[in-house]
């Protein structure tokens, strides 16, 4: 079980059927069933968007498949493991190694560097610092960071920001990356720049992306979308009928 | 967009060949399919008529895309003025979507469902265009721009009419 935590096994389990699947997944928060019986799956490689209106459960989705919290009811099955049978420092691991998160805003450590946000993983994943800074100056310049790279989180732009989150959480080649919002502050422009990057990364190295956004134009670079009402993804538009 | 305008525009920096003119035409503004040779040289005889443009030495026996084409003083005023008169604000006030959501909610048909199939069709446009983006040079990314963000704006009347189904259901229902 622990072995497949570890980003060293993840190439070599055979990629037959959805990578991430969620069923009836139920996620309350006292009175309010922010989940009401979710049924999804992800298929390897997949761009997907998770669109749906304010307060319908998508962030409560995503926090549910990437193993942040544990379903009230219903499963979770990453990769073949079935997430809530995890304990905490399981799921930690699982996050760590496996797994890489971009959010709004507000995610990079203020006091470090660019080079060293991106950095960051790596070193918590036991990689020498030498080598760490190695690969993150290479992230660096394939999201067209090149001179970012010794600036403070204050002194980039919104968008720069981004690209550099977005390095963090590809520095250590996750299988699925997921993204709440990553364009949501962002002008049209600099959002354009931070999907264009994405993008490119994950199509290349067979990521699958998992991206919530209310932002049309962000989730038409997904290869399809599924819309959260009510904390429900309509039947036969999360899971492909059988 | 005026394609008979454009071509005159593309006139104004310097004389040019029929066949040049249509490449660089093509360059900028064809998305689907270039603009047909036939429909170029009936463009170019028109704008000759209207004096906007001229002819220049005419080689014998040679065909229409072996003339040179000028803009005339007059091509250049009809240019001047056509690019600096703002185009009128698009009313689009009269929407086959928002009658088939209405004549739905009439009927007590599924409102949400026609709103869901739409938002799928124009997602997948959206998506078609975001890809074609990608790969595009400058001025195609600027056409695809401009698709995408209409696309957009009805996708938010979508997202937004959804989230006011039941609000103008019980209206619907009381008149
Ligand atoms: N930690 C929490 N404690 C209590 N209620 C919560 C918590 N997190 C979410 N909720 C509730 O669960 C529901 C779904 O919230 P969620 O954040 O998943 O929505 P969302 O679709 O991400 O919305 P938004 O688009 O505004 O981010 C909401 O009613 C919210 O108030
Ligand atoms: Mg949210």
């Amino acid at each position: 079980m622990t072995a497949l935590l570890t980003r060293e096994t993840a190439q070599s389990i055979p990629a037959d059927g959805p990578i991430l699947s969620a069923r009836a997944v139920v996620k309350r928060f006292g009175q309010t069933e922010a989940l009401r019986g979710v049924d999804l799956d992800i298929e390897p490689g997949e761009v997907l968007a998770v669109m749906g209106p304010s307060g319908s459960g998508k962030s409560t989705l995503l926090h549910c498949l990437a193993g942040v919290l544990a379903p009230d009811d219903g499963s979770v099955v990453f990769d073949g493991i079935e997430i809530s049978r995890l304990n905490e420092r399981q799921r930690s691991l699982l996050r760590l190694n496996r797994l890489g998160f971009v959010f709004q805003f507000g995610q990079l450590l203020p006091d470090l560097t660019a080079v060293d946000n991106i950095s960051v993983p790596l070193l918590l994943s036991g990689v020498r610092r030498n080598e760490a800074l190695k690969r993150a100056d290479d992230w660096l310049e394939r999201l067209g960071l090149g001179d970012a790279g010794q600036k403070l989180p204050a002194e980039l732009s919104g968008g720069q920001a981004q690209r550099v989150a977005v390095a963090r959480a590809l520095v250590t080649n996750p299988t699925v990356l997921f993204a709440d919002e990553p364009t949501g502050s962002l002008d049209s422009l600099a959002a354009e720049q931070v999907m264009n990057a994405l993008l490119d990364q994950v199509k290349a190295a067979g990521t699958t992306v998992v991206i919530i956004t209310h932002d049309p134009r962000t989730a038409a670079y997904a290869d399809r979308e599924v819309i959260v009402r009510d904390g429900r993804i309509p039947a036969g538009n999360g899971v492909r009928s059988a | 967009m005026e394609s008979s305008l454009a071509l005159l525009g593309l006139l104004c920096p310097q004389p040019s060949y029929g066949y040049d003119l249509k490449h660089a035409y093509d360059r900028f503004f064809a998305t689907r399919r270039p603009l047909a040779f036939g429909q170029v040289y009936a463009t170019l005889s028109r704008l000759i008529r209207d004096g906007f443009i001229v002819a220049l030495g005419e080689e014998a026996g040679d065909g229409p895309d072996r003339k040179r084409y000028a803009v005339t003083d007059q091509g250049r005023d009809r240019i001047g003025q056509w690019i600096f008169t703002p185009d009128p604000p698009n009313d689009h006030l009269q929407s086959n979507l928002f009658a088939k959501t209405i004549i739905a909610l009439l009927i007590e048909d599924d409102a949400e469902r026609l709103l869901d199939l739409q938002r799928a069709e124009h997602m997948s446009r959206m998506r078609e265009f975001t890809a074609l983006k990608r790969e595009a040079d400058i001025a195609h990314v600027l056409i695809y721009d401009y698709a995408i963000f209409h696309i957009e704006a009805d996708l938010r009347w979508i997202d937004l009419t959804s989230a006011r189904l039941l609000e103008l259901r019980k209206d619907v229902a009381q008149r």
